[in-house]
């Protein structure tokens, strides 16, 4: 892709702001439209994008094929660790109203919304993972990319 | 509105015309892209932003993405134009008529007394506020808190998923490294 500086330059510029809005969906996702599914897939968008123009070497020095797969698993641990949290605080696995705390008001969320804050940021980064995990996997196949 | 939503219905058939008929791989994974677009343009007008995004991101870009990879593996062309089959047609076309008669029985778009707004009882969109202590966006709450348990079977599946692409396709890569350890 070395031939191409128009498309180097627009995706170096892009993909910034692909992160923002990613991070935007994730965070602003119990307020308006969107949450972790959504968010994992723009940002593992901007991963690829990256891994599309500079090759899978490239993004694969961003974000290693290892750290990758650890994180798939990471998600699901958050999201189940949140269960088992509640269950361990007195409540029902998945009650968030057991993490209701007086810690720094106004700046923590309250019970359920922290709750579920914690486990959309767990779905956010199983899906990040998993997309780029697969777009490697396919990418890594004949090291055609 | 009417006339928006009538002209992306048709722009949606005729993209799918074209995918079915064109024969270079390449164009077709394109119209497959603009069609994942445009139907995220319809949801974004049937007021559902978050399907709407996940099309965008899944359908237009990562599978395209995916699709493209492919095709760099399988190589650009069809293999050339089938004998035109009279009874897969015939199938279709009568499936077809079964399903647009099934549509007749649906409610309308937007009826207040569809089942759908009246059978899981409007409590949840009542409740929601008063429950999540405020938390506006009562999609997520009914996503993430009410139904924590499925949103949790949801991750596993992706988590799954991604499993097993892995463990499918990275055989090949993982056997030259063999090879070179055992030479």
């Amino acid at each position: 892709m070395i031939a191409f500086p128009i498309i180097r330059v627009v995706t170096k510029l892009l993909i910034p702001y692909i992160l923002l809005f990613g991070f935007y969906v994730q965070f602003h996702g119990d307020f308006g439209p969107g949450g972790g599914f959504q968010a994992g897939v723009i940002l593992a968008a901007a991963l690829i994008l990256y891994g599309l123009v500079f090759g899978l070497q490239a993004v694969q020095r961003v974000v290693p094929a290892w750290a990758v797969e650890k994180m798939m698993a990471l998600g699901v641990l958050i999201y189940a660790g949140t269960g088992i949290t509640t269950i361990l605080l007195g409540g029902k696995f998945l009650d968030y109203e057991v993490l209701d705390h007086h810690l720094l008001p106004g700046i923590l969320p309250h019970g359920q919304h922290l709750g579920i804050f914690v486990v959309e940021l767990g779905v956010g980064i199983t899906v990040t993972a998993v997309m780029t995990m697969i777009f490697y996997t396919f990418a890594g196949r004949k090291h055609v990319l | 509105m009417n006339l928006i939503v009538f002209t992306i219905l048709a722009m949606l058939a005729a993209t799918a015309v074209t995918v079915a008929r064109i024969r270079d791989l390449w164009a077709a994974i394109m119209f497959t892209g603009i069609y994942s677009f445009l139907s995220a343009s319809w949801m974004l007008i049937l007021d559902a932003p978050d399907v709407a995004f996940t099309e965008a991101a899944v359908g237009a870009g990562i599978s395209t993405v995916l699709m493209l990879s492919t095709l760099v593996l399988v190589g650009p062309s069809d293999a050339g134009r089938r004998k035109p089959a009279l009874v897969p047609l015939t199938v279709v076309t009568i499936t077809g008529c079964a399903l647009v008669y099934g549509t007749l029985d649906m409610p309308h778009f937007g009826d207040p007394n569809d089942p759908i707004h009246l059978h899981p009882r409007p409590s949840f969109v009542e409740k929601s506020q008063v429950d999540m202590h405020g938390l506006p966006n009562v999609i997520t709450s009914v996503l993430a808190s009410y139904r924590g348990y499925d949103t949790l079977g949801e991750t596993t599946v992706v988590l799954t998923a991604g499993i097993a692409v892995l463990l499918i396709l990275r055989k090949e890569k993982d056997e030259p490294e063999r090879e070179a350890v055992s030479q």
